[in-house]
């Protein structure tokens, strides 16, 4: 029998920027709340339960800082659950919200957060709290230390090279150009990106995600909620997660099962969506992907994850341009984690802006006739990967 | 209109306790120079830095097996960007399979010239074959020992 499907009826995202001494925190939150209710002209009161958005607590610096999300919700009196997986909260908060529906347990549900990442001064010593206090902590690691060594263990393999990560961001960056809740907007190019000052080798200033502000929210709801009330949709039909053990160290040496090179349990998170939304070739059958990749190297293993190209072969066609918009499947149309990260909340706003595709709402970077697309989002050092495939 | 701001900053304390396992592996450490891993009964798998259990079968490990002091770069990486409350750049740090260790430790590299990033990288590629150097005062801690290129 075939289940019942949810539907998202509702997105709200801020325009991303590198501060908003404008707002706090929870403003960012409400702003992003009231521009997803307005979409299917909801009330508080039709909503049933929330899933708040929250990754590291000390990258906004207020403990529990859903404590303090509850009212810019307006979650009074509602279920409320709290999500933190870190790079891929955003995606296992839109999962939670869909599961909430897909048990019967609720008919309409908001997932909401936001971030203020500009606010913290040290994100990178935050970051390096993740690991733990025993074997690793006293080792200077971060995101971008643990994907440049991502980045060298996929050129080994399969041959990548600086100019080659350079292009990912030059195509990202145009694509950003024509999304105004982009963070960075301002295109480049191949030389401008080598010539940047080398941050962690190999990767340099311009193959780092920014650190952006704001909010991000969706409202979803059942099939039945959405026919009785004529409402418009798109589908959410694939969720899968997928996780690799903790060890970077273990994903290399003798006979590991995951290779840092690549994203191992991502590719596994990838085939659980694809079951469930009966796609059997992802190269035929997806028209857009929004995949988290903060740093430009990391779109590569990504795409192969995906199944939108073979091991060790995306480098050559997003140089030949077939991830572009434009091009056969557009890979972060929006700009992607590249451009715009505002962590609690990245990996929701991959799953909206394909949700926005399929729909044909995306604007200036709209995707001509998408109507498959897939999001992913990343979190801790391989630990959570998380998929969806939505359709018009 | 004139728009406010309030700066703090976080110092919190913690005192972790390491566990059998971990407190062994760093004793050998700090008092024989010498690096220890556990071994997975069910597969012969060397875990280092030693684990009580296996990730990949679940099982308790079940001996302690001493490591050889040399080992092959896994993957590296060289900061050249200063980060609050992590070390003063530009260092290198990565990765090593140890002789006789299934799995790789992370670790500081010394003993290369950090000043020209692209030869730095090939003096550390993956394949390098490097030595163990420990501390002479070592507390028990991964800053008790680094990799240096073998022949150094």
């Amino acid at each position: 029998m075939k289940q019942p499907r949810v539907g998202i009826i509702g997105i709200g995202q801020s325009a991303f920027k590198p501060k908003r001494d404008d707002a706090s925190y929870p403003d960012l939150v409400r702003e992003a709340v009231v521009q997803a209710m307005k979409m299917p002209q909801l009330e508080f009161s039709d909503i049933d339960s929330i899933v708040y958005s929250l990754s590291p607590d000390a990258m906004v610096g207020i403990g529990n800082a859903e404590r303090l999300g509850v009212d810019a919700v307006g979650a009074r009196n509602k279920r409320f659950l709290r999500i933190n997986t870190g790079g891929a909260t955003g995606i296992s908060a839109v999962a939670a919200a869909y599961y909430h529906i897909a048990s019967g347990a609720s008919e309409v549900v908001m997932t909401a957060g936001a971030d203020k990442v500009g606010e913290c001064g040290d994100s990178q010593t935050v970051l390096n709290k993740i690991w733990d206090p025993t074997y690793e902590r006293s080792l200077p690691l971060g995101t971008i230390t643990m994907l440049a060594m991502s980045a060298i263990r996929y050129a080994e393999k399969y041959g990548l090279t600086q100019e080659d990560m350079a292009a990912v961001v030059v195509k990202n960056r145009y694509h950003a150009s024509l999304n105004p809740n982009a963070h960075l907007r301002k295109t480049t190019t191949i030389e401008e990106v080598l010539a940047s000052r080398m941050i962690s080798w190999p990767i340099k200033l311009l193959d780092c995600c920014p650190q952006s502000s704001g909010g991000g929210a969706m409202v979803l709801a059942s099939e039945k909620y959405i026919r009785d009330r004529k409402l418009d949709a798109v589908w959410i039909t694939g969720v899968g997660h997928c996780s690799e053990s903790y060890y970077i160290g273990d994903r290399m040496g003798r006979g590991f099962t995951a290779d840092h090179a690549d994203a191992f349990a991502l590719k596994g998170a990838f085939d659980r969506s694809y079951r469930m939304a009966g796609i059997t070739e992802p190269q035929k059958q997806v028209d857009v992907a929004e995949l988290y990749a903060p740093f430009s190297n990391t779109e590569f293993h990504s795409i192969e994850a995906a199944g939108l190209a073979g091991l060790g072969e995306s480098v050559k066609q997003l140089r030949e341009g077939r991830f572009n918009i434009g091009g056969e499947i557009p890979v972060n149309a929006s700009g992607g984690t590249l451009c715009t990260n505002a962590i609690a909340v990245t990996a929701m706003i991959r799953v909206a802006e394909v949700a926005l595709q399929v729909w044909g709402r995306a604007g200036g970077h709209q995707v001509k006739g998408a109507r498959v697309g897939v999001a992913s989002g990343n979190g801790g050092d391989h630990q959570f990967f998380g998929t969806m495939v939505v359709e018009a | 209109m004139e728009l406010l701001k309030r700066r703090e900053a976080w110092n919190i304390t913690y005192n972790h306790a390491l566990g059998e396992t971990a407190s062994h592996f760093y004793v050998q450490i700090r008092d024989h120079a010498k690096i220890v891993g556990r071994r997975c009964g069910a597969t012969g798998r060397v875990l280092v830095p030693p684990r009580a259990f296996s990730d990949q079968t679940l099982e308790p490990t079940t001996e302690w097996v001493d490591i050889g002091t040399g080992g092959r770069v896994e993957t590296f990486t060289i900061v050249y960007e200063e980060f609050n409350g992590l070390p003063p750049p530009p260092y290198a740090f990565g990765y090593v399979l140890l002789d006789g260790a299934d799995t790789a430790i992370g670790g500081f590299f010394k003993g290369v010239d950090l000043s020209d990033p692209a030869k730095a990288a090939q003096a550390l590629k993956v394949g390098t074959r490097v030595t163990t150097k420990f501390a002479d005062k070592r507390i028990g801690d991964v800053l008790d020992f680094w990799f240096e290129p073998e022949g150094k």
